[in-house]
């Protein structure tokens, strides 16, 4: 396994995607710092780009290294290896680049400029986001053999999580304006990683006061082991799921 | 069952594979002994590829199975160990060098002896001067030259060659042969796919004929020849199908 | 101030030329509080020695000065009211007031005052007192100096600070009040003048008033109280140099407006609180010459609100400007200054050439279906307001200032 990796990893490295995406998350995490003084405004602006721009990166990048790596597979799988084996060393080396393009570009200057617990929250989100959308992303890949195919069903992946789910949401909202929503609403939360991440983040920057009851009641919720455990785990199931769903896809696609 | 007796290396027990309304594999049996040398022949589109691959795992086949060594290899990988794969077209990550491509190749497969591998192909096809080279810069018959190098790298017991001279200029070609027949000679498993039917004449000793994803003939070339009384594999095969058909039509 | 003074000087002075002070020790002659008051003559001074004095209640029926001498305590041992105040002209200074005890139907304080006048309270000390200063019916008096600390955890255990019921002409300058329910309470207290004081960390309100017209508040500091500072059904209300800060909680204000009218709220400071003012019901306020500074809303403006006017207010790195929950525009807001303004000044008049709109439309989906509030700071929302500040849509149309400045203007 680690010597596969330590192929794929090096393929990965020659195309310096990678590096520009930590140069582009540090230049801007550190203009950030720069710009505002207030660590807490920092990271509501940070944590923008971790709900959009690493969420589209990490689709976008794994769907197009899976297909660039497809000779490689190929090859791969005419030897004698196991295929899950290739599969795993590819969702780790593609998961560990982006992770810690994620961990150097914002954790550095973070650290840098003094991190705090809220800073620290960040980077948990950032790297969670990470996991779910390559998970995601490898799921489009396998499903169909044609590259331009399975961009776009990752974009649609992006596009449905970032946006079309948060406007149905509204609309739930809005239909069911005159009912105690909060626990449905807690439930719907759950089935989209990045809304889920983005509540554990806001309720982490103090914001929560702002959201009146809702806000009490999922702070509340999120504040206890419970919560807790039930966000980490619903965080870890959409990392492993698609994962899981696209591995046996994979170990019986026909390369 | 006779097969048992003679104890295959290889054997297709009923394997189909269908790529949608397409059967690519139609109820395929065949075995494929060890110290033979197989020619697989058929026309374009006829199923050779698919039945490489689905015996290398690249496909996996709707129903049926297919044994190594008497082991199903649904979802084992070790038997590969024993098997060199050229394929029709060597598909390589684009920015590896050779040299690079051929460490890692060594790096993957060559576990415990290290010193076996056979770099003949290599030195003869003087691959090791174009070693700086990157793999999306070469032609299609120097990749062939990679794939050959490779196919024959680990001196695995088992070689599957798909379209081995094709694309290759004549020196190349004659190469290849020559080490097809000395690996031939130390008593491998061959089976080889191509169109240019007097190479598999030479490099051959039973043959594989397969039509719209079915077995149509599998016996020595010798045979063949007998049977339809022809001196040549060429028309040999063109007469067999020819009488096939003249069968089929009387028996409608 | 000065006219309170002179009537407590004038009213005393009879007396003055015939006091005496007699020292109250533990190991003295007079050894407790109760002897001195029972032999002490109206205008006399019991001037208190160091040392604790349990003595359950006290009553003071005289006028009379009891002075500390290095902070002697008058402890309540839990169970008692410590000085009940019932006569005119009563001076308390340099005494430390621990431990009251405690109910729930009566209002048990270290120091009650009912039907007076003339009173001072002058540099004491509460130490985990339940009321701390109880007026009642008491008129021209001053509450000037004192240290109130108490660290109750809930609102049932714990009295006010602070407490007017029915006073008129009091004065409460220089006071610091922690952990109280309400660090300073008012109900039915008008003319009444509140300056210079500190109220923090109470549980509820930093300043409560009710019916209590006519009062001026100035330079005060309310800080990190539950829910910030409530003033209802009142007119008449100056509210000047105030600091409102990091009131900051689900149902916390910095200022809460209720039933408000006739008022001004000039020179405050609103930093760091959830809502800096939330006005209700109120009318003809002037607002200017505020600071809103890092509040969750700056402003949230009900419908119920008339006649009110913002201008020359600073509002500056609040998540939302100003919040309203209808589209009826009844309240003038002008030349105020807006950190978020884009528009541009043309003729470098320092005025924005175009009007700027401070309510956001997410911020009005809010108002109306509260639960939306999970889908903030999301992409979707980020996309809607951007679109609502092309086309307005949602926003009231007329909720705008016409002539924003393009700077901050100076402000204490």
């Amino acid at each position: 396994m680690t010597r596969v990796i330590k192929y794929i990893f090096y393929d990965i490295l020659r195309t310096r995607f990678i590096l520009l995406y930590t140069v582009f998350l540090l230049v801007s995490t550190f203009a950030m710092f720069q710009l505002d003084s207030d660590t807490g405004k920092v990271v509501l602006s940070l944590l923008n780009i971790i709900l959009i721009v690493v969420p589209l990166i990490s689709v976008v990048f794994t769907t197009i290294h899976f297909y660039n790596s497809y000779e490689f597979i190929e090859l791969m799988l005419a030897q004698p290896v196991n295929r899950s084996v290739i599969f795993l060393g590819e969702y780790l080396s593609v998961a560990i680049s982006l992770c810690s393009a994620c961990l150097v570009g914002i954790g550095v200057p973070a650290l840098l400029f003094g991190a705090d617990e809220r800073a620290i929250t960040l980077l948990f989100t950032g790297v969670t986001l990470t996991l779910v959308f390559v998970s995601l992303a490898f799921l489009a890949s396998v499903l169909t053999r044609d590259k331009a195919k399975a961009i776009g069903i990752a974009l649609l992946f992006w596009f449905y999580f970032s946006l079309i789910y948060d406007g149905l949401l509204l609309w739930v909202v809005f239909s069911f304006s005159d009912y105690p929503l909060e626990k449905v609403t807690l439930a719907l939360i759950a089935l989209n990683p990045v809304d889920l991440a983005r509540i554990i983040m806001l309720l982490k920057l103090d914001i929560a006061a702002l959201m009146g009851y809702t806000g009490a009641f999922y702070k509340d919720f999120f504040g206890s082991h419970a919560g807790i455990i039930f966000s980490t785990s619903i965080l870890v199931i959409w990392i492993i799921v698609p994962l899981m769903a696209a591995s046996r896809i994979f170990s019986k696609k026909d390369l | 069952m006779n097969h048992l007796q003679s104890n295959p290396m290889i054997l297709f027990n009923n394997v189909c594979k269908n790529f949608g309304k397409l059967k690519a594999l139609d109820d395929i049996n065949l075995e494929l002994n060890a110290g033979k040398s197989y020619a697989l022949v058929g026309p374009n589109g006829s199923g050779k590829t698919t039945l490489i691959k689905s015996l290398l795992g690249l496909v996996v086949p709707t129903t049926g199975e297919i044994l190594f060594d008497k082991k199903s290899i649904a979802n084992d990988w070790k038997y590969r160990k024993k098997i060199g794969y050229m394929p029709q077209i060597g598909r390589y990550p684009d920015n590896m060098t050779i040299g690079q491509l051929v460490d890692m190749m060594k790096n993957i497969r060559g576990d415990e002896d290290h010193e076996k591998v056979d770099e003949e192909l290599i030195d003869a096809f003087k691959l090791y001067k174009i070693y700086e080279k990157r793999m999306h810069t070469l032609s299609g018959g120097t990749r062939q030259k990679v794939s050959a190098a490779l196919a024959f790298l680990f001196n695995a017991p088992v070689l599957i060659l798909d379209e081995p001279t094709a694309g290759l200029d004549p020196v190349s070609v004659e190469i290849l042969k020559e080490k097809i027949l000395h690996e031939k000679r130390r008593g491998k498993l061959l089976l080889i796919s191509s169109h240019i039917l007097n190479d598999l004449e030479e490099l051959a000793t039973e043959v594989v004929y397969i039509f719209e994803g079915k077995v149509h003939f599998n016996n020595t070339i010798e045979s063949l020849k007998m049977e339809t009384n022809e001196k040549r594999l060429g028309k040999a095969i063109a007469t067999f199908i020819r009488q096939k058909e003249l069968l089929a039509s009387i028996n409608q | 101030m000065n006219a309170i003074l002179l009537s407590v000087l004038l009213s005393a002075a009879p007396l003055v030329l015939l006091s005496k002070t007699i020292v109250v020790s533990r190991d003295g002659e007079v050894n407790s509080l109760k002897k001195a008051i029972s032999i002490a003559a109206p205008g006399d001074t019991l001037l208190v020695k160091p040392g604790i004095y349990r003595e359950g209640n006290l009553l003071v029926n005289k006028s009379i000065v009891i002075l500390g001498e290095g902070l002697p305590v008058l402890d309540g041992e839990n169970k008692y009211e410590i000085l009940t105040i019932n006569a005119n002209d009563v001076t308390i200074s340099g005494l430390k007031f621990i431990d009251t005890g405690t109910a729930s139907i009566t209002d048990i304080a270290a120091i009650s005052v009912s039907d007076a006048k003339g009173i001072k309270i002058i540099g004491n000390t509460f130490q985990d007192t339940f009321f701390g200063i109880h007026f009642s019916n008491t008129t021209q008096s001053l509450i000037e100096s004192n240290q109130l600390e108490s660290d109750a955890t809930a609102e049932q255990e714990i009295g006010n600070g602070i407490h007017l019921w029915k006073c008129e002409n009091i004065t409460i300058n220089n006071n610091v009040i922690k952990g109280h329910r309400d660090g300073i309470y008012f109900e039915f207290a008008t003319h009444c003048l509140i300056t210079n004081n500190r109220s923090e960390r109470n549980l509820r309100y930093g300043l409560h008033f009710m019916f209590s017209h006519n009062d001026e508040y100035r330079n005060n500091f309310f800080v990190d109280n539950g829910a910030g500072v409530s003033v209802m059904y009142t007119k008449g209300v100056k509210m000047i140099n105030n600091t409102f800060k990091h009131n900051w909680g689900s149902s916390s204000y910095g200022l809460l407006l209720k039933e408000i009218s006739d008022s001004f709220v000039t020179g405050n400071r609103f930093l760091e609180n959830s809502i800096g003012i939330y006005m209700e019901g109120s009318s003809r306020i002037e607002l200017t010459d505020n600071l809103f500074y890092r509040n969750g809303y700056a402003v949230k403006l009900q419908a119920s609100c008339d006649g009110n006017t913002f201008t020359h207010n600073n509002f500056s790195s609040n998540t939302f400007d100003i919040a309203t929950n209808g589209n009826l525009v009844l309240n003038t807001i002008n030349s105020n200054y807006w950190d978020r303004y884009e528009g541009y000044d043309l003729n470098k008049d320092n005025i924005g050439d175009i009007p700027y709109r401070p309510v956001s439309m997410y911020s009005m989906v809010v108002e109306r279906m509260p639960t939306a509030v999970l889908l903030w700071r999301s992409f979707l929302v980020f996309l809607m307001d951007r679109a609502e500040k092309a086309i307005p849509v949602l926003t009231p149309e007329n909720l705008k200032d016409e002539s924003p400045s393009i700077k901050p203007y100076d402000l204490i």
